[in-house]
């Protein structure tokens, strides 16, 4: 029933969030706990529903023209490492340490 | 037609006030409530800038229309050229707008003044408006002599600290603003209930648009499927005033729909017996205070007594709504968070070894407990072998909470209602004992089914609790029946005549504009 360490790790990796603590790691069986009501429904037959407007709204194309743009300038405005028109990333292709070799709180698990 | 704007707009065409008083005097009221907490961003320069040139426009006789130079505030997950937009959160803390949400340049091309952005629960995750970065809100009514009165007289130390109550939330900054006279009008966002929760906690009206009249472009995405701006005023009137000023189709929201928008004037119901009242058995909720209770059977009974047909009726998945929002909402987040990595704005560590890290240390920084915990169980719900039993069947569970109003709907029933919170507001002290989720989903029990099945709802302040505190009812509609809505809405409006709230900091910055909102609460 408990969320294993493997998966909470998982978990860290996919979202680039961490758990903080034993708090944090309780709040999500919590609400898988919660969520577990969800199987009391009987949903035999039932569609998923994506959207509210699936009967009146059609996802439309536009016609491919150019309407705005040039805002180089604006979009760089709020980035904090920039060189000339590029937004300036650390390397990448280089994966998260392994759980024992992070800093997590998961480590003592 | 009794609108508080429209008696505004009419002093501003007459002459009686001009744009700017009117500016500088929500500007010192800002000021002078300012403990509060209401305000994140006070924009003062431009507001009397807008101000001046409202001024102008009147001065020529072109005034825009009836928003020219009404003060209004907007919740801080709106976007807002040159103004901060932070979401309450540190990710996104000395973020400047480079452009404007279209509901926010709507108001502006109408030639309102922007007064400033309003605080919230972080991310507007939250039902107390207690979890932004910059503190809890404080519902003015903490504040008022009918509360006051009605309080356990405390030492004066202990009162200042630990005696406010809560606003509700997630936009209780633009609840409380409105509540305390600082502006007109306010824009909210409800996903689960953010904008009528506290509107039925601060006395005013809250209203929820059918998802897809009003654009969310700009505001920043909780729910994609269930986001709307929401409209907080101090009547129904004026909520009509703003819809119509910010309805209709966008070209840079896909999902707002192509129909025209009219906007309308609400006319004043006579003729009640063509008019189907339904209430649903469900909404008796466990947790629903005696009094709410007490409140809502009186509302049938006037409805009844005018002349309505008023039924019980029953939305038998309605138990089910708020773990299914549980679960639609963490997997929407979980998404939708993942744009704040540090890297073209926001938040960014200092942490260099590689993309990754950095990305983790940032948003390891950027974000608090709640917002972490909802990416992480989104998450979760989203794994491969989680992806059937849990966000799926969310989905399908989410088309059986949607047919059950419109059976309902189909059976003849116009309009539902029902009680909007379970209790009046709760001290602050004693609401934060429980964690964020717990709260959320024991509050928004009432309210996140119109999100789920994307009907427009509202609440309208009904009266006052024992403790001197607001309490009140919701309408839910038809979908794109905003007119309905809101015309059953003013009717009940008028019959209940809900106090107009006595607050100090007020009462000394009055002027003969507030005296016309309050003796037209009783005309």
């Amino acid at each position: 029933q408990k969320v294993s360490v493997e998966v909470l790790d998982h978990l860290e990796h996919l979202a680039l969030v961490d758990f903080r603590d034993s708090e944090g790691v309780e709040r999500l069986q919590k609400a898988i706990q919660f969520a577990d009501q969800l199987h009391e429904v009987n949903t035999d037959g039932v569609e998923p529903m994506d959207s509210v407007l699936e009967d009146r709204w059609c996802l439309y194309l536009r016609e491919d023209d150019v309407t705005e743009g040039n805002c180089t300038k604006e979009l760089l405005e709020n980035a904090r490492e920039k060189v000339e028109e590029y937004f300036v990333a650390p390397p990448g292709n280089i994966p998260l340490p392994k759980l024992e070799e992070r800093e997590t709180f998961l480590q003592g698990s | 037609k009794t609108g508080f704007t429209l008696k505004v707009s009419a002093a501003l065409k007459e002459g009686r006030v001009t744009p700017t008083e009117l500016c500088q005097r929500c500007l010192a009221l800002i000021k002078s409530t300012k403990f509060l907490n209401a305000y994140i961003t006070v924009a003062e320069e431009t507001a009397l800038k807008q101000a001046e040139e409202s001024e102008e426009r009147y001065r020529r006789g072109q005034p825009l229309g009836i928003l020219d130079g009404i003060p209004i505030a907007v919740k801080d997950n709106f976007n807002t050229a040159g103004i901060e937009t932070t979401c309450a959160s540190n990710m996104l803390k000395g973020y400047i707008s480079p452009y404007n949400a279209t509901v926010v340049q709507k108001l502006l091309d109408h030639g309102a003044v922007l007064l400033g952005k309003t605080n919230l629960d972080e991310f507007a995750m939250g039902s107390g408006s207690t979890d932004g970065v910059f503190g809890p809100v404080r519902n003015p009514w903490s504040y008022s002599k009918q509360h006051k009165e009605k309080s356990v007289p405390k030492s004066h130390s202990e009162d200042e600290k630990s005696g406010w109550v809560i606003t509700g939330g997630s936009s209780g900054g633009s609840a409380a603003a409105v509540s305390s006279f600082t502006c007109f009008a306010a824009l909210g966002s409800d996903t689960g209930g953010s904008t009528r929760n506290p509107a039925a906690h601060c006395g005013v009206v809250g209203l929820k648009p059918t998802y897809g009249l009003i654009s969310r472009h700009g505001l920043i995405p909780l729910v994609n499927s269930m986001d709307v701006p929401g409209i907080l005023t101090r009547c129904v009137d004026d909520a009509a005033v703003l819809l119509g000023s910010l309805a209709g189709h966008d070209p840079k929201d896909s999902t707002t729909i192509q129909d025209d928008f009219k906007p309308f004037e609400l006319p004043n119901l006579t003729d009640m017996s063509k008019l189907s009242v339904g209430i649903p058995k469900e909404y008796h909720a466990p947790g629903l205070s005696s009094e709410i209770l007490a409140l809502w059977s009186k509302a049938a009974d006037l409805f009844k007594n005018a002349g309505a047909k008023v039924v019980e009726v029953s939305l038998p998945h309605t138990r089910y709504s708020i773990v299914c929002y549980h679960v639609l909402c963490t997997a929407e987040v979980a998404s939708n968070m993942a744009r704040f990595d540090g890297l073209e704005y926001g938040h960014r560590s200092d942490m260099k070894d590689s993309t990754e890290s950095m990305y983790a240390a940032t948003r390891r920084e950027g974000f608090n407990d709640v917002v972490r915990g909802r990416i992480l169980s989104g998450n979760y719900f989203l794994l491969k072998q989680n992806y059937e039993k849990y966000f799926v069947k969310a989905q399908k569970v989410r088309r059986l909470i949607a047919n059950d109003f419109v059976k309902v709907f189909r059976s003849g029933v116009d309009i539902l209602l029902t009680p909007t919170t379970l209790s009046d507001a709760a001290p602050y002290m004693e609401f934060i004992q429980e964690d964020n989720r717990t709260r959320s989903a024991q509050d928004d029990i009432l309210t996140q089914a119109a999100n789920m099945a994307g009907l427009p709802a509202i609440n309208v302040p009904t009266a006052l609790s024992e403790r001197g505190l607001p309490v009140g009812l919701q309408f839910i509609g038809r979908s794109f029946q905003e007119k309905q809505l809101l015309t059953v809405a003013k009717w009940f409006e008028k019959q209940v005549q809900f106090p107009v709230i006595q607050l100090e900091e007020v009462k000394r910055h009055d002027s003969g504009v507030f005296q016309h909102q309050k003796s037209a609460a009783f005309s």
